[in-house]
């Protein structure tokens, strides 16, 4: 019986240790560093203590995409949690063509965000595309999709005359267009966690409901909506966490430059990615980066915290 | 209670079409005017079949990297007992906790350091370990019995050899799973490819389709004709998976 020699478990590691340093570790670090230098495309020049973030915090085109970002999660995730969960209700129990639904609904998420978006800007396109086709057919006016940088608040209110500015005028039209996109592309996978959660409720709560006489509704608020609140907590972290890292829709819809009409699809990743790689300026992309780890980070920790207490475990 | 299922049918139904509607719309779309000749076209307009080449080549090195990393990480996480195991298991959790447009920049100089940039190893290498694959594994390599193990040396099996023809064979339901999820993700992959890789020989499918979309906008037929053959390849191991891809999403609650 071979012993092996002490050394040997580390060897188990070490190709998988070798990569996570080299490419996550480091340059994990290497970020925080560089949020605190000037790097650009001449290399490094210095250490500039907090210049970045000052830079930062000052930098309008940056609020701008934390504004878009915030609007883009705000419209995602609610529509995120709804659609889905009243698909799992229907999709729950024994069904007919339950695995067909299934798979249709789940298409979108196994397709590429690019070729997603190759597909939607087409669908979206104001003279040709089929959406205004139908739209038109309905006696409507065509819209801009895409290319509509009025904010939805402002369009809706046009007719009664009020012109809500900035924030109130609500998000760009074409960034609405991206959330539906979002939407779309993520339902059958929150679908499937909602299922998931559904059927891990026991049948005995359901039996002693209706012993009880509660209804379709009261059933629901009294023992759906609390036993299955662990899984609707963790998909609204989820996805939020994953809206908030939006990319390749927003480059593949609204192309450089700018981040759609007026910058107004103009998300944080979308701006980290413009200031590193056709500024090359690595220093003030790593700070965003840092904004955007604080963010992501408070996000998974008010999962931790409220998951444990707030949340009701059977 | 009848009633209830065909309202039940005619809104799921109602669902499906929306969502089925865009590939409705890209199929048909793809073969309006040309009819099949419009694949052709998008086909040879653009190196596609360099794109797919280099897409199935990085897909699969990424994989067979993934697979071989996890194994024998999970292995030693999982069965073994040393000095820092739990140091090095947080370190590796940890970096799970960090999206990778945070340290995108970085990785990038990194690489034109090492002078990799614009070559088969920036697209491959950086991603062939995956701490949620090596965590799965480990989890499923804990679930094993103890005496398992025991027996198995008692006969005078060594401990690669334990590994190789007891435990990864007794796995093969999380090593699916970490197949499928590493395929799609490698397959799917954009920001990163799009970053590191200049040259149009080194263009994967999804970059490739990226700019073919940004000088063909107006041609639609040909950028529907060139979706489609980009997403069938994963619509079809989809539809042959659908039931172990839709179980290994949900139990792991994980997407990319």
């Amino acid at each position: 019986m071979k012993k092996g020699s002490r050394f040997t478990p580390y060897l188990y590691i070490l190709p998988a240790l070798l990569v996570v340093i080299c490419f996550r570790t480091v340059p994990i670090l290497a970020s925080f560093t560089a949020s605190f230098s000037d790097y650009d495309i001449g290399g490094f020049h210095g250490f500039t203590g907090f210049e970045n973030y000052q830079r930062m915090f000052t930098d309008a085109r940056f609020w701008n995409s934390v504004t878009n970002t915030v609007f883009f999660v705000l419209g995602v995730v609610p529509a995120g949690i709804v659609i889905p969960l009243f698909l799992a209700m229907l999709l729950r129990g024994e069904l007919k063509g339950k695995t067909v639904y299934r798979t249709i609904y789940f298409l979108p998420v196994v397709t590429s965000a690019v070729a997603v978006s190759v597909v939607w800007t087409w669908l979206f396109k104001p003279e040709a595309g089929p959406i205004n086709g139908v739209i038109t057919a309905l006696g409507g006016d065509p819209l801009m999709w895409l290319r509509e940088p009025r904010g939805i608040f402002e369009m809706m209110l046009a007719p009664t005359g009020l012109k809500p500015r900035g924030v109130l005028a609500g998000p760009s039209l074409a960034l609405v267009s991206l959330m539906i996109v979002s939407v779309w592309k993520s339902v059958g996978y929150n679908t499937v966690l909602f299922l998931a959660g559904l059927e891990n409720i026991p049948n005995t709560y359901y039996e002693a409901a209706r012993l009880d006489g509660a209804g379709k509704w009261g059933t629901f608020r009294h023992v759906t909506w609390p036993l299955l609140s662990p899984t609707t907590f963790y998909v609204l972290i989820m996805s939020t966490i994953a809206s908030f890292q939006t990319f390749a829709l927003v480059y593949v819809m609204t192309p450089p430059p700018g981040g759609g009409p007026l910058g107004t699809t103009n998300v944080i990743v979308f701006y980290l990615f413009q200031k590193a790689f056709d500024r090359f300026d690595i220093g003030y992309a790593s700070a965003i980066s840092v904004f955007l780890f604080f963010v992501l980070l408070i996000l998974t920790i008010i999962q931790r915290r409220v998951g444990e207490k707030r949340v009701h475990y059977s | 209670m009848r009633a209830q299922t065909v309202l039940k049918h005619f809104l799921l139904i109602a669902g499906s079409l929306i969502m089925m509607m865009p590939f409705l719309w890209m199929v048909s779309t793809s073969f309006q005017q040309g009819g099949f000749d419009n694949y052709v076209e998008a086909w040879n307009r653009v190196p596609f079949q360099t794109y797919f080449l280099n897409t199935i080549i990085v897909t699969g090195l990424t994989v067979i990297g993934v697979l071989i990393t996890s194994s024998l990480a999970a292995y030693a996480f999982a069965t073994m007992d040393y000095p820092g195991r739990d140091m090095m298991f947080l370190l590796f959790l940890s970096t799970m906790m960090v999206p990778q447009p945070v340290y995108l920049a970085p990785s990038y100089v990194l690489l034109s350091k090492l002078g990799w940039v614009d070559t088969y190893m920036a697209l491959i290498v950086p991603w062939t370990a995956n701490v949620f694959s090596i965590f799965l594994l480990r989890q499923h390599f804990k679930t094993l019995p103890k005496s398992l193990y025991e027996a198995a040396r008692l006969d005078g099996c060594s401990r690669f050899g334990y590994l190789w023809r007891v435990a990864l064979p007794l796995s093969r339901s999380v090593i699916a799973t970490i197949t499928l999820f590493n395929v799609i993700g490698s397959w799917n992959s954009f920001m990163w490819p799009l970053v590191v890789t200049h040259s149009e020989e080194l263009r994967v499918l999804q970059v490739g389709l990226s700019y073919f979309n940004q000088e063909q906008s107006s041609n639609y037929q040909l950028l529907m004709a060139a979706s489609t053959f980009s997403v069938l390849p994963l619509l079809i191991l989809f539809l042959f998976a659908q039931k172990q891809l839709v179980a290994s999403y949900s139990r792991s609650g994980m997407k990319d």
